[in-house]
């Protein structure tokens, strides 16, 4: 059966999916033994140490390796010069040059060498010997610097795609995208009322706790094991051949436990680095990013510059909206512009609209995706001028977005009709909560604010094995980054009728199962858990078969209840999964299956918030007192791992609005590279996170589920920002909203 | 199997301006090749850089193969991952 | 070059190592002595990930000098769990699932305990500042925070205290 044909049934009822148990992993991770990137350790193993480059844009003149190689301990250094020539466009040279720079760096921290050494010492001793002469260039650091008139270009090859007729000059604008139906014209004639603002964000970092770490293994005969922290360890087998022009089957790539991720770790750095510097060595390399490398190279999401205006009649309908973003890149392109273009009206019904996205390079890393990449951003911009509308109509701001809310049918901002979604019950739900009644005190406000993701399908393997004493071993390629083998153990206990315990979910290296992309969009429950499912049910098929076969019946009339095959005229005693698992090789063969698909169907999710701020007049320090956030899961595999995702991406949003941001010199170097000084929220900054889960199941999954993974960091850029103008009566409109900004705005009243 | 097609805003620098089309078509295939007699150009575009492809609202990636069902609702959009 | 010889109870355990002056304890624990569940976040001092109780004070391991630990007891997140017995905090943090990667969990368990240990009846901001040198990306701190409360009541009810 596929899963298309296979409506979500809404009856619960089931033993095992929804229930809270303790996650297979669980006691690895709390007694130490859990191995992440870092953990690994060969014998003979050597340690990376990497040569960055100090200025913001530069070309590289020369690089002069023969000193470091004489470092004692030194046994391989490597340069751009090591890996094959790329042709083509920007967009080409993106995956292979940001790993390792060829003529040019383009941002603080480009990587330019590497040196393998026998101890750390030896290879930083080494990584200062290699001497690069650059001839420094004028750099651009905002998307406002990057289009100025006679900017210098980071790429003299780049010409705007998506402008008709194609410009002729290069620019630092590698795409300018459009979305847009109706009549700007009409809807603004229409509208009783029209804002209009104009909002910045800087860049921020996804912030995981663990550095990027990998180690490599490779051997004479150039093939490479390479144990790697990554949020897909089939895409670092990739990236690693295609940086290193190499055969896939040259990579067999094994997944550490991930120390978060966010999107920062579907990309790669330092692994075809790691490769080559074994293959030079002839023995394994380590490499672990510190802090400050993580900052100025990894990550981070794009800072941006954007207008909005919308308009709405009298009752609140809104008649147009019209949007312009440009984000910051980065060195290379590829922002989040388009899904930040296609998510931000996505929650309401609009008839007449038009969403210009430019896709702008400037000298910072290259931006990587970060949770619902783009949406926090431009959500937080239309969030803001909604807010206003509402205030300016005199209307409660939920009521406001029931007024305009999408339902199903209703035709995406970005194109096809939406599916069934949960948008209607998570405004009624923060609506009927009793924290958006509650009474506020003196200095405080409430902000709601509400978002979407599309959340993401894409393609999985997965085999599942019953071994002989009735146990099973479900094998999925997708690293586990959140609890997500807890959630295919859940799936194969309520399709095989056995115990969770009696499962043991395992992610697998690259050579022992087939292709998974990676963990992120929110597929893996929904996308691995559904051919999870399908290939239970392969197996539940099978022990029917043999069920059959060692009655002598027909195979219909065998079912599968509870774990046990059952005769449909109960004339025989039921056997059990364990019972025909034992007699495996005399029924057939061993019981195995294999599922395979690129996933159809993930549905669309959305989250309304709403937040209390106290702001100190004094300081300018905004508390967040209480936070609430209501999000359409589809269907909760384990709960305690759903509303885990709502708080944490609920927290990093808060971190984003209220603190964190990238601080650049004049130099054009990062100021802040550390967890000092780029600070993400603690424990004592936070309240404790209310989350409501609704359920509107996906039709389209066989459990109805949705990712949850992303949606929550939505909204809460707008919610913070909303409930600081309540408590403040200023209105922000760039991030971070710090005591500095507070304090400006608030003083000389 | 007549389907209606939609194009992007970006698309309909493409098509002249037109923002959807009936057609018939059993394959996406099918679809992209009879786009492009009509425009040239467009099959290039959509299938090489990353486009997605909304079925009934079921949105798809590599949807070179995939079967249009009679009546259906097909637009053209940019493909996306997540973090 | 010359390497110090350091001499410590670990988990128990009368160990010794050898190790450079300059090399963090961090840095020992992990290459030295095997035991990788304390983690590496910052090197700095700024993320508690290397959380440890050195002579039953909470330090970052990142920042004490690895020859520091002559003649100390330490405790590594290895050396909680009695054998295959975990103990209460570690029990709540899967029950109260206050993980999601885990990796900050091997520096939060250590961070609570000295909490515990110092006070068995905290208020939740007693928490919240007790863990605040402790960074989560991941959980937004709620289960953690709850988990530890959950671990102190526990605690007290087995104590009679
Ligand atoms: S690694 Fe020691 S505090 Fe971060
Ligand atoms: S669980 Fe991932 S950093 Fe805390």
């Amino acid at each position: 059966m596929s899963i298309a044909d296979d409506p979500a049934t809404d009856a619960p009822g089931y033993k095992w999916v929804g229930s809270r148990p303790i996650r297979p992993d669980g006691f690895d991770k709390v007694t130490g033994r859990a191995k992440f990137g870092a953990d690994h350790y060969l014998p003979g193993m050597l340690e990376g140490h990497t040569v960055r480059s100090p200025h913001a844009h530069a070309r590289i003149v020369s690089i002069d390796t023969s000193a470091a190689e004489r470092v004692p301990g030194v046994k391989a250094v490597v340069t751009g010069a090591d890996f094959p020539a790329v042709e083509g466009d920007a967009m080409a040279r993106n995956v292979p040059h940001n790993s390792i720079a060829r003529d040019k760096v383009l941002y603080e921290g480009h990587l330019v060498a590497a040196v393998a050494a026998t101890s750390r010492e030896a290879a930083k001793a080494g990584a200062e010997a290699v001497v690069v002469e650059y001839e420094v260039l004028p750099h651009v650091l905002t998307a406002a610097e990057a289009t100025a008139e006679g900017a210098p270009l980071l790429h003299d090859d780049m010409i705007t795609n998506g402008i008709d007729p194609a410009p002729e000059q290069p620019s630092n604008i590698y795409q300018r995208n459009i979305l847009a139906r109706g009549d700007l014209d009409k809807g603004f004639a229409d509208a009783d009322v029209v804002v209009e603002r104009e909002f910045i964000t800087k860049p921020v970092h996804q912030g995981y706790i663990e550095p990027q770490a990998c180690v490599a293994d490779t051997t004479p005969d150039g093939h490479t094991t390479l144990w790697v922290s990554s949020q897909g360890h089939f895409a670092m087998r990739d990236f690693s051949a295609q940086v290193l022009g190499w055969d896939i089957t040259r990579v067999k790539a094994i997944a550490a436990e991930i120390g978060g991720g966010f999107g920062g770790k579907t990309v790669t750095y330092l692994e075809p680095i790691a490769i080559k510097l074994s293959a030079k060595a002839g023995r394994p390399v380590k490499m672990v990013m510190t802090r400050a490398e993580v900052l100025k190279a990894t990550g981070p999401t794009s800072g941006s510059r954007m207008r909005v205006k919308m308009g709405a009649r009298g009752d609140g309908k809104f008649t147009a909206a019209e949007i312009v973003l440009e984000f910051e890149a980065g060195g290379y392109p590829g922002s989040p512009v388009m899904p930040a273009a296609m998510t931000c009206l996505a929650p309401y019904d609009l008839e007449n609209f038009s969403v210009e996205g430019f896709d702008i390079v400037v000298n910072k890393p290259r931006s990587a995706a970060y949770r619902a990449p783009g949406g926090p951003i431009s959500s937080f911009a239309v969030e803001s001028v909604v807010d206003m509308v509402a205030e300016e109509l005199g209307m409660d701001p939920i009521d406001l977005r029931l007024t305009n809310a999408a339902v199903e049918g209703t035709q995406a901002p970005y194109g096809p009709k939406l599916p069934r979604i949960g948008m209607v019950e998570t405004l009624e739900a923060v609506r009927d909560h009793p924290h958006y009644s509650a009474q506020l005190g003196p200095n405080q406000g409430r902000g709601v604010a509400t978002g979407f993701w599309f959340n993401a399908g894409m393609n999985s393997s997965v085999v599942v094995h019953v071994n002989p004493d009735g146990t099973a071993t479900v094998v999925t390629g997708s690293p586990d980054i959140g609890g997500s083998r807890a959630s295919m153990a859940l799936f194969a206990a309520e399709e095989l009728g056995i115990d969770m315990e009696l499962i043991r979910p395992v992610v697998a290296d690259t050579e022992t199962v087939g292709f998974n992309d990676v963990t992120g969009g929110s597929r893996v429950t929904h996308a691995t858990g559904a051919a999870v499912v399908e290939a239970c049910r392969l197996i539940v098929a099978d022990l029917r078969a043999r069920a059959a076969k060692t009655w002598d019946v027909d195979i219909d009339e065998v079912e599968w209840v509870d774990g046990q095959a059952q005769k449909t005229d109960g004339s025989e005693a039921p056997l059990s999964l364990k019972d025909i698992a034992g007699k495996w090789d005399r029924s057939g063969g061993p019981i195995s299956a294999a599922f395979t698909h690129n996933a159809r169907g993930a549905g669309p999710a959305f989250s309304t918030q709403v937040c209390d701020v106290e702001v100190d007049p004094d300081t300018g320090v905004v508390t967040v007192v209480r936070y609430t956030t209501a999000q359409d899961a589809g269907r909760a595999i384990h709960p305690s791992y759903v509303e885990g995702q709502f708080q944490g991406g609920v927290v990093q949003g808060i971190g984003w609005a209220l603190n964190e941001e990238y601080v650049y010199g004049d130099d054009g170097r990062l100021q802040n590279a550390s967890f000092l000084d780029y600070r993400i929220p603690v424990t004592s900054d936070m309240p404790m996170i209310d989350t409501i889960l609704v359920e509107v199941p996906n039709p389209a999954h066989p459990y109805g589920v949705r990712g949850v993974g992303e949606v929550g960091i939505v909204p809460p850029l707008a919610a913070v920002a909303n409930a600081v103008y309540q408590a403040t009566g200023k209105r922000f409109t760039e991030l971070p909203i710090n005591p500095i900004r507070i304090l400006e705005a608030t003083m000389g009243e | 199997m007549a389907v209606s097609v939609h194009f992007s805003a970006e698309l309909r620098m493409l098509t002249g301006g037109i923002a959807s089309l009936e057609l018939d078509a059993a394959t996406v295939r099918s679809l992209i090749r009879q786009l492009d007699e009509r425009y040239p150009g467009i099959g290039e575009r959509l299938t090489t850089t990353g486009m997605a492809i909304a079925i009934d609202g079921d949105i798809v990636a590599d949807a070179l193969f995939e079967d249009l069902p009679d009546g259906a609702e097909v637009h053209f959009l940019p493909a996306l991952s997540g973090g | 070059m010359s390497r110090t010889h350091v001499n410590c109870v670990i988990n128990g355990d009368e160990i010794d190592f050898l190790t450079s002056d300059g090399e963090s304890l961090l840095n020992a624990l992990r290459d030295e002595v095997g035991l990788t569940g304390t983690k590496e976040g910052c090197g700095t001092g700024d993320c508690g990930a290397c959380s440890v109780l050195l002579d039953g004070a909470l330090v970052c391991s990142c920042l004490v000098f690895a020859p520091e630990a002559e003649g100390s007891t330490i405790v590594t997140v290895e050396g909680l769990a009695d054998g295959d017995h975990l103990n209460t905090l570690q029990q709540t943090f899967l029950e109260g699932a206050a993980l999601q990667c885990g990796v900050c969990t091997p520096g939060f368990l250590i961070a609570a305990q000295a909490l515990l240990d110092k006070n068995p009846d905290p208020t939740e901001t007693e928490v919240r500042y007790a863990l605040a040198g402790n960074l989560c990306r991941c959980t937004g701190y709620d289960k953690i925070v709850r988990s530890v409360l959950d671990a102190a009541t526990q605690m007290r009810e087995t104590t009679g205290a």
